[in-house]
């Protein structure tokens, strides 16, 4: 069969090229991944695309409404939001990405190890049990001000808010997985637990974790502005979306735009990232479909 | 028989995958009487729940009736408003499935199950419609019917839930009923008791019943008429006795010949070969012609129409045995 | 039915010992001495270890251990070192307003989540699935605490037909209390009637496909019989199962409105205690969260087994 395709090239019948068709003629994911390209385009060249230093005050332009020279207006120390907003999406994006990444690894672990060593499913099950008991948000809060501000704290804290769901779905289809005939052709070889585990077991548990860590990404932006808003977010003063907002607040009347812009910023993101989730979701993970 | 109008009259039903030309049934014809059971036989594939649905006007949306007329007392369903079918159907119609399993509510009482027919389409207060559900219980054998109006389906063995459909099915009072293969799923000993019932009730409540199955067997033990299906098609139409002592068309011989000779679990049938073509891949003839031993090269381009052969029997079938005039009839 | 309870209810209290645990547990997390938040470097030696005998900071792990779950189960949460007096009372003084507002939210969410998606089903793929889907997608992108700014910004500062912020009780003025609650509770609904419409649809779609529905068509029942009868009670036991996880985001989101409109909730007294690192207000007020969110979904086990009778068989 390897040999087949390898003549063949990569061919009509060959899996991987079939999902990523399914993938482009799924609507969602197609508008989803836009989105998410355009928000990281505009993340990784935000030096290129910004029209001012997002940190330099000026007390001469602050607080002014959105015109032709400042497109989302000014903040109270004169700087311009649509700058702001443009750098926001880089620590923004890259937290959740972090945070996505983070919680990837450890919840296949935790999950996995559940999932495939009978004797510790129980403890580590209860033990996720426990976390998830508490409020997300607010155990990310709590661990976040605990540790003290700092960007990796903050993805620290993130990630042991989204890890518990994260491992009981790896563990679900590790579940299933682990039944199957090819595993058990593996261990009838001779393979070793760990080699099972990792060469035959977990990757093919990623489709579900794929689509997890879609929707972990953008709850994580969604949680460091929140975190930010309570102040205990990625300290000043490299501006995030959440922190542009939690400054804006005090101006709401006369300012809203401080606020408006980079709430408009976070929700187009997190709309990307969900509607990406949900074409992942539709073509790798049919039964989870919602 | 013909001293009664029938109460079902069906004229070259055709239903079509919407969207397209291709047809699920094509030309379908048959009347029922009073009193009457009329067996529809054909393998799977063949058509028949699709026949079954397009009677109660519950068509999957993928399928619509294209032409022809199913007529319920000289009134034709398919020309009425859907809600105006709505309101046939749970009254004058009803209709018994093959899975007893999923067929009924999960989360419901049986008993409430078949009460809500007594009081939405009969009109029945809940005490009166309660005395009529463990009367119609009784009437279904169902044991200790009382304490059982409260059971859960999920409580109830296979059997005993395709009683509690039964019982639903005559609530209503319906005139005609449609059971789709409703002995399939359960035991052999079982079927025997699910089809004597059915039988019983049929014969004093004056019943026209439409029974579908692949089962030739059980067609055998209830069926008036026969109504041979294949792949959508009516292959051939005859009165019980003649289907199994002079079968005119091959594809009813073959059936026939499929019975186990020895009295025994009767299974589904295998023993003729090939497989009834599927949606899309129907040969332009004859769609039995594949399959069939007789076949002539006409066969695949002509589809042979239904005709009469003898008192009551006609077959769709361009040679049938013993009646050479009617294959040159077909050149003319 | 018992005994399926009886197992939830075992799995429960071993959750609950966990959760205890760890919510005492996060005084390890902090970097340094725990104490160096309250005081200032001038503070003399004396000063510091008083306030760790205060906090019990003197004693080994495990005997803090021990006291705090010996203080815990005679509910005693410990002493606020800011506000200065119990941690249980404070808590319990704001429950109410904590309550009454997800408890709001909630009816709403319910209500507006469970008929968006009944929409959705009945007109799958035609115009109103796809507002439905539209709307609750947004709904799901949204941060909630931007939300409230924005019902503030408009409804309360342009229009004037809210206050702004704050909180009044229900026993002091109903319809005051309903004017100060309409607003936060709206924007803790909005976030889970998308979440509650989606599972509504997907739900319905499901059992709309199952053959007891065409049963009940056959019995010639009217569309809307069919839906509510037979469709809906099917639907609502997976339903029913995410009520828990929507308790939850509830009370995590109450914690952040509760921060935008200012009412004076549980959630703002634990951010206040994270804020000012008064850890027996932190410790107690995870866990008097943790513990209603575990009960919620013991009551979510109780509610599952009265809508789906198989259930209680297990």
């Amino acid at each position: 069969m390897k040999v087949e395709s390898s003549n063949l090239g990569i061919s009509r019948a060959n899996p991987a090229w079939q999902t990523l068709s399914r993938l482009f003629h799924n609507r969602s994911f197609m508008i989803g991944m836009s989105l998410v390209v355009l928000i990281a385009v505009i993340a990784v060249f935000a030096d290129l695309l910004s029209p001012y230093d997002p940190l330099r005050n000026s007390f001469r332009t602050r607080l002014r409404p959105p015109d032709a020279t400042f497109w989302f207006g000014t903040d109270h120390f004169g700087r311009d939001i649509l700058s702001r907003v443009i750098h926001g999406a880089r620590i923004s994006l890259m937290i959740g990405l972090m945070t996505a990444l983070l919680t990837g690894v450890v919840g296949t672990l935790v999950g996995a190890t559940a999932g495939f060593f009978r004797a510790l499913d129980n403890p580590i099950m209860r033990l996720m049990d426990a976390l998830m008991a508490f409020p997300a948000i607010l155990l990310a809060i709590t661990v976040a001000a605990v540790l003290g501000a700092s960007v990796t704290n903050v993805v620290i804290a993130l990630a042991v808010a989204t890890t518990p769901h994260t491992a009981r779905i790896v563990r679900a289809s590790v579940l299933t997985v682990r039944e199957r005939e090819f595993v058990e052709a593996a261990r009838a070889l001779g393979a070793t637990d760990l080699r099972l585990l990792f060469r035959h077991v977990i990757p093919n548990t990623f489709g579900p974790l794929i689509v997890r860590l879609t929707y972990v990404f953008a709850t994580a932006i969604l949680a460091e502005a929140a975190l930010s808003f309570i102040g205990v977010g990625p300290p000043p003063p490299a501006p995030s979306f959440g922190s542009i907002i939690a400054q804006g607040r005090d101006f709401i009347a006369e300012a809203p735009w401080i606020t408006i812009f980079p709430g408009l910023a976070i929700m187009i993101s997190v709309l990307g990232l969900n509607l990406l989730g949900d074409g992942l979701r539709d073509v790798l993970d049919p039964r989870m479909r919602v | 028989m013909p001293e009664t109008s029938p109460i079902l009259d069906v004229d070259g039903l055709t239903t079509v995958l919407t969207g397209s030309k291709t047809t699920i049934l094509e030309n379908v014809s048959f009347s029922l009487r009073a009193g009457e059971v009329l067996g529809v036989v054909g393998e799977s594939g063949s058509g028949k729940s699709m026949l079954a649905l397009a009677m109660m006007g519950l068509l999957p949306k993928a399928i619509r009736t294209a032409s022809g007329r199913i007529s319920l007392d000289g009134e034709d369903l398919i020309r009425l408003p859907a809600d105006q079918w709505r309101e046939k159907r749970g009254r004058d119609l009803a209709m018994i499935f093959q899975e007893p399993m999923t067929a009924l509510n999960p989360v419901m009482r049986v008993g409430a199950q078949v009460e809500e027919v007594l009081r939405r389409r009969r009109g029945l207060s809940s005490s009166q419609a309660r005395k009529v559900a463990i009367d119609l219980f009784h009437q279904v054998e169902i044991p200790s019917a009382e304490a059982r109006l409260k059971s859960y389906p999920h409580e109830m063995s296979g059997g005993m839930r395709q009683r509690v459909m039964i019982a639903m099915a005559f609530a209503a009072d319906a005139r005609l009923l449609i059971a789709d293969e409703p002995t399939t799923a359960l035991d052999v000993t079982v079927q025997a008791q699910i089809l004597d019932l059915l039988r019983k009730l049929q014969k004093e409540r004056g019943l026209a019943l439409l029974f579908i199955t692949h089962d030739l067997g059980v067609i055998a033990d209830i069926a008036d008429t026969v109504l041979v299906l294949y792949a959508g098609r009516v292959a051939e139409v005859a009165p019980v006795r003649q289907i199994f002592d002079d079968p005119q068309h091959p594809y009813t011989k073959a059936l026939i010949a499929s019975i186990p000779k020895i009295e025994g679990p009767r299974d589904r049938l295998v023993t003729i070969e090939g497989n009834v073509p599927t949606v899309g891949t129907m040969p332009r003839g004859c769609r039995y012609a594949p399959r069939c031993p007789y076949r002539r090269d006409i066969c695949e381009t002509e589809a042979p129409p239904l005709r009469p052969v003898t008192q009551g029997q006609k077959v769709a079938c361009l040679q049938p045995f013993g009646f050479p005039q009617l294959q040159e009839e077909a050149f003319l | 039915m018992s005994s399926f309870l009886a197992k939830r209810l075992a799995g429960a209290l071993v959750v609950l010992a966990l959760v205890s645990m760890m919510s005492f547990a996060i005084i390890w997390l902090v970097p340094g001495d725990p104490t160096a938040a309250f005081l200032d470097t001038s503070a003399t030696p004396e000063q510091v270890a008083r306030l760790r005998r205060e906090l019990g900071l003197d004693k080994p792990i495990l005997v803090q251990m021990v006291d705090w779950y010996g203080r815990v189960l005679r509910g005693d949460l410990g002493h606020s070192i800011l506000l200065n007096r119990s941690v249980t009372a404070a808590i319990l003084e704001r429950l109410p307003v904590t309550l009454s507002l997800t408890g709001f939210a909630l009816v709403l969410a319910l209500i507006g989540g469970i008929a968006a998606g009944i929409v959705a089903a009945v007109n799958h793929n035609r115009w109103p699935d796809q507002l439905v889907m539209t709307v609750a997608l947004f709904g799901l992108s949204v941060p909630d605490f931007w939300l409230g700014i924005m019902l503030i910004l408009v409804l309360a500062v342009q229009f004037g037909l809210f206050p702004t912020g704050g909180y009044i009780p229900l026993g002091d003025d109903p319809f005051g209390w309903m004017r100060s609650i309409i607003m936060p509770a709206a924007t803790l609904a909005i976030i889970q009637v998308g979440f509650i419409a989606r599972m509504t649809r997907a739900s319905m779609l499901e059992v709309l496909n199952q053959d007891f529905i065409r049963t009940a068509d056959a019995k010639g029942l009217k569309r809307a019989e069919i839906m509510l009868r037979h469709g809906l009670p099917n639907a609502l036991v997976p339903i029913l199962t995410v009520g828990g996880i929507v308790a939850g985001a509830l009370l995590g989101g109450a914690v952040i409105v509760e921060q935008v409109f200012s009412i004076p909730g549980v959630g703002r007294l634990i951010i206040g205690g994270i804020l000012s690192r008064d850890y027996p207000v932190i410790q107690g007020g995870l866990l008097f969260l943790a513990v209603i969110y575990l009960m919620v979904n013991l009551a979510v086990d109780v509610l599952y087994a009265v809508a789906d009778p198989r259930v209680r068989l297990e």
